[in-house]
């Protein structure tokens, strides 16, 4: 019994050597052994032939939506179908929730979760797919745990170190590395690739980043690349630890769920931080909630009130190594960390936009609809005017009157338009 | 693993369904997780106010009336089969063309006639098996709104009425309603399709 414990120990040491060898201390300096593209071409390899093995039972569910009335200025009888049609189409799949689910492959990635409708096709298909299996849970998996168990302590520790030295540049530079340092760990727990365009427009300090979202990896995945100071709720757990040691290192702006309420003295507290030049740049992200990064829905205009240059990042997901989309409602963190670590990979690309201001005669929303239309634009998602909100309120009566307004512009016409205008 | 045959065998008299809808399981089951994530509290069958939690339904000027269409007088819910069986009837799948007509089998769901049918429902409320002049206000007054006026909405009606009224009793019966689409392309208007 003792000399197996003393095995498994010796194995377990050289194991976290090699780990920390081989991919720690490379992630630690931004270096790459280019493990990580030789695993992604393989992948790509394999899924494309087993793609060709299975385009021919692969579905997808497509809404017809024509929205175009043959109109000829009348009411007919049939148009109510078009109210019923869309009706009915929003019974079997509303635009809200299809957002939040997960887009659909036209190609199937052998994870499941992304196939709701997997089916016994063939031996050799369900070989390779037990195949993956093994490999993604005995393997990738026990990998990456390590690995990000080693990137979060580091960054407890770290960052409680630096935060005991006085404030000085040194610090700071310090509080940088130990956050680069950190998440570039988890990126590598997470066997994340990223590609970075146009560096040169990256966000400076005094500015905010305003980007898309989809998971909470977003977060790693962004501050690989660049330093920024933090916005969220302050949690209680695993996480209120990990806020509290950021926060001796540099600012961040972390919120009371009570202080959240008053828009004021957000904004205010916000304002503080991005006066002030020595702080880092605020990430924000103004959806509000993880969309399925198909599409970007709209933006809260309080961000965008609070004045500052505002610096636009798109990320876009390759969806073909893993989804990385978090649907709140349906996993709670942990059983989504899961997720992502028994994926293949993560691959996205990330666009750094040219900063934009206000400008004069712009109101608060239309400047964030401007700023979306250019995230929405550079990633290539659909630029959605729904608000992403939708997923948890209610709906406001002027939807519903917009929508009565389109229908009838067509019906009624102009003329009966201006008969209307008058004393009623 | 989330094989359909487990799936399927959950769901009771499904061959009868497949069969007369034509679905096939993987269309089944689509569904199935639709009305699933309908049904919030897991009871089997829906009730009106799990149709009212669609947002975009709730925006639609008639989603109260297609919400209706789903049940039957006097039932206040409705189960899975019935679920999926009316949304054929409303809007899946075009007309089979090429099923070939046997003199006794009874007609498929969503023929023709019985889209209109369910189309004639939406206005005729009442289901006295004709639209009155009111009934026709009330349709036009929710999807208008109040971007028109009272008289606008009046003229309408009397306009739609008379164009289509042929035994000039002041109200539309199913065949007068059939008669006036006779041009119209139902199915191109009435159908969303799982495409492959």
């Amino acid at each position: 019994m003792e000399g197996a414990w003393e095995i498994a120990f010796v194995l377990f040491q050289v194991w976290l050597s090699i780990v920390v060898g081989l991919i720690v201390l490379p992630a630690m300096f931004g270096v790459s052994l280019g493990f990580t593209d030789i695993y992604i071409k393989v992948l790509v390899k394999t899924l494309e032939v087993k793609a060709f093995l299975l385009c021919l039972v692969s579905f997808q569910i497509h809404n017809v939506l024509s929205g175009i009335i043959e109109k000829d200025d009348d009411f007919t009888m049939c148009d109510a179908f078009y109210f019923c049609k869309k009706g009915i189409e929003n019974i079997v799949e509303d635009q809200v929730t299809q957002r939040f689910t997960s887009e659909e492959l036209a190609s199937w990635n052998l994870l499941t979760r992304t196939n709701n409708n997997f089916r016994y096709i063939s031996v050799r298909l369900t070989i390779i797919w037990g195949l993956g299996v093994f490999i993604r849970y005995c393997i990738l998996l026990p990998l990456r745990i390590t690995l990000a168990v080693i990137g979060l302590s580091w960054l407890v520790i770290g960052t409680t170190l630096v935060g005991l030295l006085p404030s000085s540049n040194a610090k700071n530079w310090l509080s940088d590395l130990v956050h680069i340092t950190c998440y570039r760990i988890c990126a590598r727990g997470l066997s994340a690739t990223i590609r970075y365009h146009n560096k040169e427009n990256r966000p400076k300090k005094g500015g905010i980043c305003v980007a898309n979202h989809t998971s909470p990896i977003d977060i790693v995945i962004l501050a690989n690349d660049g330093c920024y100071a933090m916005v969220g709720q302050v949690h209680g757990g695993l996480m209120g630890v990990i806020q509290r040691s950021m926060v001796r290192s540099c600012p961040h702006v972390w919120f009371e769920r009570s202080e959240m309420k008053d828009r004021h003295a957000v904004a205010k507290r916000l304002k503080d931080h991005i006066a002030d030049k020595t702080k880092l740049p605020i990430l924000i992200f103004p959806e509000g909630t993880c969309i399925n990064n198909t599409s970007v829905m709209m933006f809260k205009k309080g961000s965008f009130e609070i004045g500052g240059t505002i610096y636009p990042v798109a990320i876009k997901y390759d969806p073909q190594f893993g989804d990385a989309f978090w649907n709140s409602a349906k996993n709670n963190m942990v059983s989504y960390l899961l997720r992502m670590m028994t994926s293949w990979a993560i691959v996205c690309n990330m666009w750094y936009l040219p900063p934009m201001t206000r400008q004069d005669g712009e109101d608060a929303v239309q400047f964030a609809n401007r700023v979306k239309s250019a995230i929405a634009h550079q990633g290539g998602l659909v630029d959605l005017s729904w608000d992403g909100g939708l997923k948890r309120e209610k709906v406001k009566e002027s939807f519903k009157e917009e929508q009565q307004k389109m229908y009838s512009s067509m019906i009624v016409g102009l003329d009966c338009h201006e008969a209307s205008e008058g004393p009623v | 693993m989330g094989s359909t045959s487990s799936t399927l065998l959950k769901i009771p008299n499904v061959e009868v369904l497949m069969q007369e809808t034509g679905f096939s399981p993987a269309h089944i089951i689509r569904l199935h997780d639709r009305f699933k994530a309908l049904d919030k509290e897991g009871r089997g069958h829906l009730c009106p106010q799990d149709f009212g939690a669609i947002k975009e339904l709730a925006m639609n000027p008639i989603g109260d009336r297609i919400i209706g269409a789903f049940f039957s007088p006097g039932k206040e819910t409705v189960d899975f089969h019935t679920f999926v069986k009316i949304l054929i009837l409303a809007h899946f799948r075009p007309v089979d063309k090429n099923r070939p007509k046997e003199p006794n089998s009874p007609e498929p769901i969503n023929s023709r006639s019985n889209k209109l049918k369910f189309a004639f429902q939406l206005y005729d409320q009442d289901q006295d098996g004709k639209i009155s002049r009111d009934e026709l206000l009330k349709v036009l007054q929710a999807m208008l709104g109040m971007q028109v006026t009272e008289e606008q909405l009046e003229s309408i009606a009397d306009r739609t009425i008379q164009e289509a009224d042929l035994d000039r009793d002041d109200a539309i019966s199913f065949e007068e309603f059939r008669k006036s689409l006779e041009k119209v392309n139902i199915d191109h208007k009435m159908s969303i399709r799982f495409l492959r």
